[in-house]
């Protein structure tokens, strides 16, 4: 099967589209024009390319996991250090490659939304990087439970506002940067977080996070010898998944497994699940799955990981999903935290709590798998963010030390 | 489809006849109940409102500025469901004991609920209690030919909307207006605007060239002095989160329904004038 990925006006399969307030058309319109001729252009490539090497550090390094390989007893992990990058996280990718298409579009402000704080404190960075006003909209509830990042998006010159709106989380945070977007459309750009939202904005930030996969494509073939058996990768709205998987969807024998967030298990309510829960329905400007009840209200979603706490998944995972290239699994926060902590142990790594979920489904899978198949694990973010409040769910008194 | 029998056409035409322009107001639904509700379309109707659009409560209104967000929020928490407001305009037209209206009556909602109830049948619910038309401020003109094929079946109005950024777009959006076209003043969500910096000559100049179906000005009409100074653009004029903001600020639904009748005669003057 060949998945044609070509879709017309942005659509994978019957997922996607652009749903949103008249308002914002036009603007949708141009930037799909602009990024259309950005694209290819080699003089745009050339500048996020040497942003992406000198700024950013990458490639990021591919490492061989060999004492969690061993410990788990099965297939050769390694791990995608999307950790190292500059401020930590994959987020750095999607966000130069949107603010250099904002410099170029003559744009001299942007806004985004954020969740724990990782896509807001990397499109801060960039801002300042290029000197663009920023606003980021962050739900109150996040500014909370990551004060330290509200600090940081501060230092780096940018104005955080808390979202007091619905349940006051990352959703709350989109809503909020779109009624923004609406009233400051002609002089702000919307540096979106995710491969979600209304198209153009699912494709060209897994064009921009798809340098992961395709990094992983060479660096596997010169550490390994061939192609990995699974890609593994935790999925809120799905942009580190989509750039580690991307590359790969051709390769029909690499088994791709997205992670949702099982927050306190799937059978009760507190979760974010959105595919194995989900169903099919449009908000946040796209046609996708979405944690709903049946008169299509958004419902409250959790998760221990505010990057993870969203209620919808990018439409060309639905596809994905649907077309049974990729496949949907979920772990808990339980699971997650020992998955932190086991990582910490040993490989001396402590991974977002984002990433700990991949990780967790790949202490259940690699065992049933043989030592000479290879899993691939996007470690998308580090964990210092977390370190606090995995204290406080080990129930940790850290002023006791 | 029969052209001559929805309401909202029946009444534009009525009105231009008249030399009048129509008044729309918006409340939201179930705020602060479904009684209250049926009452203020009742009162409204006797102040000189010639249609009433119902914004169904929603968990997401990212069209909304922070008045009727927090209308929703309020609606939500008294299980506003659709089939209870399906109930509420049959009620509005055919209750013996009540009384009773056949004022054009129009939902404005997000798709999704539509795409949940199952759009087939929400557009058969519509025509069958009486809603006639639907605005969908999240569905643009690229994406609304599954509505737009329901809406058509049924004869209910898909009302489209232009915004002052819609540019270009304008000439397509217009031309296939139907119900009325809903003229989005200036940039941003609903609510209060101490004033205008859009070119209104040149806008509604684009609309009146290829516009199909009357114009209705809405987003941040709240006073009668606002009403003089856009009326002579457009065929009617939309107030909303002024009227949801009295509601919220009465002390009871005795309160709203005075008050609320107060200020649309005040504008129904504001547009006779």
């Amino acid at each position: 099967m060949r998945i044609n990925h070509t879709k017309k006006r942005g659509r994978y399969g019957i997922f996607g589209g652009q749903y949103v307030p008249e308002t914002l058309m036009n603007a949708l319109l141009e930037l799909e024009e602009a990024y259309e001729t950005y694209r290819t252009d080699p003089e745009f490539q050339r500048e996020l390319s040497r942003l992406f090497a000198e700024y950013a550090g990458r490639p990021s390094l591919l490492y061989y996991a060999e004492k969690l390989t061993r410990k788990l007893g099965g297939a050769k992990i390694y791990l995608k250090r999307e950790d190292l990058n500059h401020t930590g996280s994959h987020k750095i990718n999607n966000v130069l490659g949107q603010a250099l298409l904002a410099v170029k579009m003559g744009k001299k402000r942007v806004i985004a939304e954020t969740g724990a704080g990782q896509h807001g404190v990397a499109t801060a960075t960039a801002a300042a990087l290029f000197g663009l006003e920023c606003k980021i909209f962050m739900g109150r509830e996040d500014t909370e439970r990551q004060a330290l990042n509200v600090f940081r998006m501060n230092l780096l010159g940018a104005t955080v506002q808390a979202v007091d709106s619905g349940t006051a989380t990352l959703k709350d945070a989109v809503n909020e940067a779109m009624r923004e977007w609406t009233a400051r459309v002609n002089d702000t750009f919307y540096v979106l977080g995710s491969v979600m939202g209304p198209h153009p904005y699912p494709m060209m930030v897994r064009d921009f996070q798809s340098i992961i996969g395709k990094e992983v494509k060479e660096q596997i073939q010169l550490q390994a010898g061939r192609l990995p058996d699974c890609l593994i990768a935790c999925v809120g709205g799905g942009s580190n998944a989509m750039g580690l998987f991307y590359p790969f969807i051709e390769d029909q024998e690499v088994r791709m497994i997205g992670v949702e967030a099982a927050g306190k298990g799937i059978d009760t309510p507190e979760h974010a699940a959105t595919i194995t829960k989900g169903s099919v329905g449009v908000f946040h400007g796209m046609k996708s799955y979405f944690l709903q009840d049946d008169e299509g209200q958004i419902m409250p979603v959790y998760s221990i990981s505010a990057g993870l706490d969203y209620p919808g998944i990018g439409p060309e995972h639905a596809w994905l999903y649907d077309t049974g290239r990729a496949e949907y699994a979920c772990a808990t926060d339980q699971e997650a935290v020992e998955a932190f902590q086991l990582l910490a142990v040993t490989e001396g790594i402590i991974p977002a709590i984002e990433s700990a979920h991949a990780i967790a489904h790949a202490v259940k899978l690699a065992p049933v798998m043989s030592s000479d198949q290879i899993i691939v694990i996007n470690l998308s973010g580090r964990g210092d963010k977390d370190v606090a409040q995995i204290a406080e769910y080990l129930e940790v008194a850290l002023n006791e030390y | 489809m029969n052209t001559n029998t929805n309401r909202i056409d029946k009444k534009f035409q009525q009105k231009l006849a008249q030399g009048k322009k129509a008044l729309i107001t918006f409340v939201t639904a179930g705020d602060p109940d479904l009684d209250t509700t049926r009452r203020l379309v009742v009162a409204m109707e006797d102040a000189g409102a010639d249609l009433v659009e119902l914004g169904v409560p929603y968990s997401d209104p990212i069209a909304e500025g922070p008045v009727i967000q927090a209308a929703n929020t309020r609606a939500l928490k008294n299980d506003v469901r659709i089939d209870r407001l399906f109930e509420l305009v049959s009620d509005l037209r055919t209750n013996p004991g009540k009384k009773n209206t056949d004022i054009p009556l129009v939902f404005l909602l997000y798709v999704n609920c539509i795409l949940q109830y199952g759009k087939a049948k929400f557009l058969d619910q519509c025509q069958e209690k009486g809603v006639d038309g639907l605005i969908i401020p999240d569905l643009p003109y690229e994406e609304s030919e599954e509505i737009a094929e329901e809406a058509r079946r049924t004869g209910v109005r898909l009302i489209r909307l232009v915004a002052p950024s819609s540019a270009g777009r304008i000439e397509t959006i217009a031309s296939h207006a139907q119900g009325f076209l809903y003229c989005v003043s200036s940039l941003g969500v609903t609510g209060v605007r101490s004033s205008f910096t859009t070119d209104f000559e040149e806008f509604f100049g684009r609309i009146n060239r290829f516009k199909t179906a009357p114009s209705a000005v809405g987003f941040g009409i709240s006073s009668p002095e606002q009403v003089r100074e856009l009326k002579r653009h457009c065929d009617g004029m939309i107030v909303g989160s002024a009227i949801v903001k009295k509601i919220a600020e009465s002390g009871s639904p005795d309160q709203a329904i005075a008050s609320v009748g107060e200020f649309v005669r005040n504008l129904r003057r504001a547009l006779d004038e």
